[in-house]
């Protein structure tokens, strides 16, 4: 186990060396100390490693992952695992705003709440919210899927693509084009997963599933000004 | 950008390290506003006693105004200079006449606040130097609101600063831009409430005296807000005994708040938190959007 202390050694050093972790390193363990809320911890990673940031954290926070497995026992400030393209990401507070935004792939596990416009233009994330989610949330959304164990704000979803959308609480306003669908058998199945990878014991038949009716990124000219 | 900090204490033993305490969190926002720095404090005085925050260019135009006040007003003055700003001190139901005579004898000087116990200190510069400049450390009070400006909407100056101050006691920062700032300053016009400067803020600011001057709380007069006011906005506001914070609906200016049972304190990032006493185990959230948020003493 590596312990790096942000406080005296500074976050490029940090940044550094775990970004120069090559995929056998044999130092997986890495343990942050002090964050005390600063920005773009453990940004940019490519290796598969384990960092435990033990506090919360600023802006961006695990931004660009790729195959680290990074986990805050804290809270996180805006964007936190954007862009993300592999790997795990998991808080164990609350997230800020545009939690995952823009994220390719991977994990993100929030196990408080997450504010608003989490999961926004998602391209293909899996994020897991055990606690609600703010207004805006999956804006834009492309690909992947939210899971939203508590309630969502206003306009979930509004002008969503393909992903898919589980919430199992209340929904106070669906966007533009997002609908309510069906939950069909492999629907459970892929939230079943879900909830499992994430540690999460919620059953999957409580949910609802929301997605795009296609009405508005086809081309209409009714939607044309 | 902008940042905002504020700190409402709860437990009076603290009171002596407000400035001190804010003072660290305003620090930590520099980078959020690095062009100037302002902060509004509120120290109760002795009873029936007022205060006048001026600020001149020169302050060597302080020289003197203690006795002649004191003559045009009939009652004693006393006058603190810190740098730039000069807190004068004088009966309280004697703060209006001894206005208009500082406009008369010292043409120069702008009055930064007025009322009971709020005392505001702001400047051009780097957070830390501003907080240096006026001591802010070894200030006391009950509570305070600081800013760190980066400038979008007015230019770097000091009266373009925050906290700005429109009523008695009342003060108001913002991080954000407003965008119907010019047709809310020439309503207010209209209402007979004038603004001093090209500001968006202290439009705002003057809106919310307006509205309490017709007779709403500053609880109601922040709802209005959310109708009346165009624009980005995280607000935090001041009155002699108050605190609040308002989002605006779409709630992309950051904030966050810690409550214990010593104090409530705002942070446009946690980062400005981190210092405080008992802080691992306060409280803390993200203020909703469009809710208004108010705690008393």
């Amino acid at each position: 186990m590596q312990t790096f202390d942000l406080s005296a050694d500074g976050l490029r050093a940090l940044n550094a060396a775990l970004q120069a972790q090559a995929q056998q390193t044999n130092e997986t363990a890495w343990e942050v100390v002090n964050p005390r809320g600063s920005h773009a911890i453990a940004v940019g990673l490519d290796a598969p490693i384990e960092v435990t940031v033990k506090g919360s954290t600023g802006y961006y926070c695990a931004g660009m992952n790729q195959q680290a497995t990074v986990h805050v026992k804290g809270s996180v400030g805006p964007g936190v695992a954007e862009n993300m393209m592999s790997g795990t990401v998991i808080v164990e507070g609350d997230a800020s705003q545009y939690a995952g935004a823009t994220g390719h792939g991977g994990l993100l596990v929030i196990k408080g709440n997450a504010s608003s416009r989490c999961g926004i233009s998602m391209k293909g994330i899996d994020i897991v919210v055990q606690g609600n989610v703010g207004h805006m949330s999956a804006f834009m959304a492309q690909k992947g899927n939210l899971v939203v164990c508590g309630d969502a704000g206003d306009a979930l979803g509004d002008s969503i693509y393909e992903a898919r959308l589980f919430v199992r609480g209340s929904v106070k306003s669906l966007g533009a084009d997002c609908i309510e669908k069906e939950m069909r058998p492999e629907h459970i199945e892929i939230l079943t997963d879900l909830l499992d990878r994430a540690g999460i014991d919620a059953r999957p038949e409580e949910f609802r599933r929301y997605g795009s009716a296609r009405q508005l990124y086809n081309f209409d000219i009714d939607n044309a000004y | 950008m902008c940042g905002i900090v504020g700190l409402f204490l709860k437990d009076k033993s603290l009171e002596p390290r407000l400035g001190e305490m804010l003072t660290e969190m305003l620090i930590t926002m520099s980078d959020r506003g690095p062009d100037s720095a302002g902060i509004a404090v509120y120290a109760k005085g002795e009873d029936g006693q007022g205060k006048l925050t001026l600020q001149a260019a020169d302050p060597g135009v302080f020289a003197g105004l203690e006795d002649e006040l004191s003559a045009a007003i009939d009652a004693p003055v006393t006058v603190r200079i810190k740098d730039t700003h000069a807190v004068l001190t004088l009966p309280e139901d004697k703060l209006k006449e001894a206005r208009q005579a500082v406009k008369r004898l010292r043409p120069d000087t702008r009055v930064m606040s007025a009322g009971e116990i709020i005392e505001i200190y702001k400047e051009v510069g780097l957070p830390g130097d501003v907080a240096k400049r006026f001591d802010i450390p070894h200030l006391t009070g009950s509570h305070g609101i600081g800013h760190t400006r980066m400038a979008t909407e007015s230019a770097v100056t000091t009266l373009g600063a925050h906290p700005f101050s429109t009523g008695a006691d009342q003060c108001l920062v913002h991080n954000g831009s407003l965008s119907n700032h010019n047709s809310l300053r020439r309503k207010l016009a209209h209402e007979g409430v004038q603004v001093e400067t090209e500001n968006d803020t202290e439009v705002a600011a003057a809106y919310l005296t307006w509205k309490m001057q017709e007779g709403q709380s500053l609880g109601e007069a922040l709802e209005s807000g959310l109708n009346d006011l165009d624009g980005f906005y995280t607000f935090v506001v001041g009155t002699k005994d108050g605190f609040g914070v308002l989002r605006d609906p779409i709630a992309c200016k950051p904030a966050v708040m810690a409550e214990t049972d010593q104090y409530v304190a705002f942070g446009s990032e946690y980062r400005a938190l981190v210092n405080l006493p008992g802080i691992e185990d306060a409280r803390v959230w993200e203020p909703e959007p469009a809710t208004v948020y108010f705690w008393k003493h």
